[in-house]
């Protein structure tokens, strides 16, 4: 795994520059061209993953599905035990619904359930199209309703190095994972390892700023506002210290509270709406497990307890923006 | 394609050992020993068995929550699946699937699912494997006449023929979902038909025959195996108990005492078989070993499942993961409880 530090300044010729949605993309063709078992399938996939993808592995490793969510999800899971590793793209993180008796009944439990006889190693590409009034049944963001399900491991990256790394480890993963990419995310660029086998392991969380004041959890799409106003407090001498959980499930609750152990001060910013999201999970676990560290109470910011709505001057202020997080940092100074 | 010799005693043998494995089953609960529900096959055996015959030992299979017949009819060692029912640590599933969940993997099942419906996809997914990697494996997916009425029929029926997928669709029809019948159930209550709307064979086959069910199965499975896509099956059959053992049901009754008494009088398809065995020359000595050689087994069975001693508590989060991350999900670590 990179260092903070070697990610900042790469080694040339062993990073390269690209989008986050390059490097997930990378990471699926990459994973394919090492393991011949890897197939994709999802709804108009061959289309919008370009020619490229039918050319380079031929119909028998990338297969468009009818529109049929709850079933090819089962296919896939039906094939992943009978021996391939599927790839299963729903497109839209909203569509897990209808794939989720699917995804729940049978991925997360059957494993248990026949005391070990079998292995589902399958990846569910889940993707959250949170902005650009979509409206409310293309953008939910349902990755909590997941978190409480046994037996699934969540990933959420934001960076282009930590999706292409933590995609790899999904599709080389033994067990179901399901992935919440980001839309709002597809376009930032970042310095990405050309090591084809550049990984980054489920479960560890990473600093993606350093500082002494605050703690600020991010999640997933989250983390542009973040940044910005990090950028902002910094001017006026706040230092920031930002946590990227990078894997929801499970959460990496050592990085936490060492941070915590730092700054005594705690935000928690995501896109998800308030009630039992990821916020209120790592505040049980901080007060449970390191309320003495705590100097004020933790602070969550999240889109409210209603549906994302379609007008632009509606949807503006619907998630956490950058002035209502450097006002939840200012709060707790 | 018929019965050979081996198999027409072997097929005598596994339909004889689901019936002496429920019966004894229906016993031990009753005496307290089988916890949760029991959903017994009896009355269905010829199905189960008949499609089963049809298989090779690395064919893969799905079937549902009625599920001691499906194991038993591929061939499974019996002591395990008792033990399972027991929810003892010598259990197939290590007693954490139990009586619905009799996945026997060694034999090819992939899952059995409680879900109604909800193995059809993994039966089509599974078919879906052997047909990208290039082998001549075959899937029977095993479901009831109320699981024709889920969405997930419809779509992988559609995307099984779409492909051409190596599977068989074999519908077990008691006519009943719990106490809801076919025509109170299904605009079209011959389920066969469904198929012409799916581009693919539908057969309807006197599920109490086992001769018969084999040899539409056989038939089915020459067709998968050759590339030539799924088939659905439909086996009309007749579930001799509840829908659950124990399952009291107060109102109305929904299906009379004749029926099912005419049921157990004349169609039972163990006795009918066995009829047809004798007329085969097959003699009384012969097949009086074979229930010999049954009676054995489950005795056999019982013992196994009775001296397992019963899963330690601390092992409750083994099995969840095959890749488990650091210090989490492990008996070792212990359980998070507060
Ligand atoms: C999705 C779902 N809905 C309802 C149930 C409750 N249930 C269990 S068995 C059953 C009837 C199933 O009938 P059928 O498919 O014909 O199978 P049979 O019991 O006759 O073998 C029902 C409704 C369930 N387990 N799953």
């Amino acid at each position: 795994m990179l260092t903070d530090a070697q990610k900042l300044a790469p080694t040339p010729g062993t990073h390269i520059q690209m989008t986050y949605l390059e490097a997930l993309m990378q990471a699926q063709m990459e994973e394919m061209d090492r393991d011949e078992r890897v197939v994709l399938m999802g709804e108009d996939i061959s289309v919008y993953g370009g020619d490229k993808l039918i050319e380079r592995f031929g119909r028998n490793r990338i297969w468009d599905t009818p529109i049929s969510e709850g079933s090819f999800t089962g296919m896939g899971i039906g094939a992943a035990i009978n021996g391939l590793r599927p790839i299963v793209d729903l497109e839209f993180a909203s569509f897990a619904y209808l794939a989720s008796d699917q995804i729940i009944n049978q991925a997360s439990k059957l494993r248990y359930m026949t005391g070990g006889q079998i292995d589902i190693p399958i990846v569910f590409r889940c993707c959250m199209f949170s902005t650009g009034s979509m409206a409310a049944q293309h953008a939910d963001r349902p990755y909590p309703l997941f978190m409480n399900v046994p037996g699934l491991k969540i990933i959420s990256p934001t960076s282009a190095a930590d999706i292409k790394g933590l995609m790899k480890s999904a599709i080389r993963d033994g067990d179901p994972v399901l992935v919440f990419e980001e839309k709002r995310l597809w376009p930032l660029k970042g310095d990405v390892p050309t090591d084809p086998d550049h990984v980054i392991p489920i479960g560890k969380a990473d600093v993606k700023r350093e500082g002494k004041d605050v703690t600020l959890i991010a999640i997933a799409g989250a983390i542009r506002p973040t940044m910005e106003a990090v950028d902002a407090l910094a001017k006026e001498g706040i230092s920031v210290e930002v946590i990227d959980p990078r894997t929801l499930k499970p959460l990496d609750h050592e990085a936490f509270k060492t941070s915590v152990a730092k700054t005594g001060r705690l935000v928690i910013v995501e896109n998800g709406h308030r009630v039992c999201n990821v916020g209120s999970e790592i505040v049980a676990v901080m007060a449970e497990e390191a309320f003495d560290l705590l100097k004020r109470p933790i602070l969550r910011l999240s889109a409210p307890d209603i549906h994302v709505p379609f007008s632009p001057s509606l949807e503006k202020d619907f998630y956490p923006t950058k002035d209502h997080i450097v006002a939840a940092v200012r709060r707790l100074l | 394609m018929q019965l050979n010799g081996d198999q027409r005693l072997e097929a005598y043998r596994r339909m004889l050992r689901i019936r002496r494995f429920e019966e004894e089953g229906m016993r031990q609960f009753k005496g307290g020993k089988i916890p949760g529900p029991f959903h017994a096959s009896m009355g269905q055996e010829a199905a189960i068995v008949g499609a089963c015959l049809a298989l090779r030992d690395d064919d893969a299979m799905t079937g549902t929550h009625r599920s001691h017949g499906h194991p038993i009819g591929k061939g499974a060692h019996l002591d395990a699946l008792m033990a399972e029912v027991m929810g003892k640590e010598g259990g197939i599933c290590k007693g954490r699937g139990g009586s619905m969940h009799l996945a026997d993997n060694s034999v090819g099942i992939i899952s059995e699912s409680a879900i109604v419906g909800g193995g059809i996809p993994l039966a089509t997914g599974c078919a879906f494997s052997a047909r990208v990697r290039g082998v001549d494996q075959v899937t029977l997916c095993f479901f009831g006449d109320g699981a024709v009425n889920q969405g997930t029929f419809h779509e992988s029926l559609n995307m099984a023929s779409l492909w051409k997928l190596p599977v068989i669709y074999l519908c077990e029809n008691n006519g009943y979902a719990i106490t809801t019948s076919l025509a109170q159930s299904h605009g079209q209550p011959d389920i066969a038909l469904r198929a012409a709307g799916y581009g693919m064979p539908g057969v309807t086959v006197d599920g109490q025959d086992v001769c018969a069910v084999y040899e539409a199965a056989a038939q089915a499975v020459r067709r998968a195996r050759a590339g030539e896509g799924p088939t659905l099956i439909v086996a009309n059959t007749y579930r001799f108990d509840e829908h659950s053992f124990g399952l009291v049901i107060s109102g109305e009754p929904y299906r009379s005492v004749e029926e099912v008494e005419a049921h157990k009088r004349d169609r039972d398809p163990i006795l009918l078989y066995r009829t047809v065995l004798l007329e085969e020359g097959i003699n009384e000595e012969s097949l009086g070993a074979v229930e010999d050689e049954v009676a054995e087994a489950v005795k056999q069975a019982v013992k196994f499942a009775l001296a397992s001693p019963m899963p330690r508590p601390e092992t409750l989060p083994d099995y969840m993961f095959n890749s488990p991350l650091a210090g989490q999900y492990s008996s070792a670590a212990g359980l998070e409880r507060n």
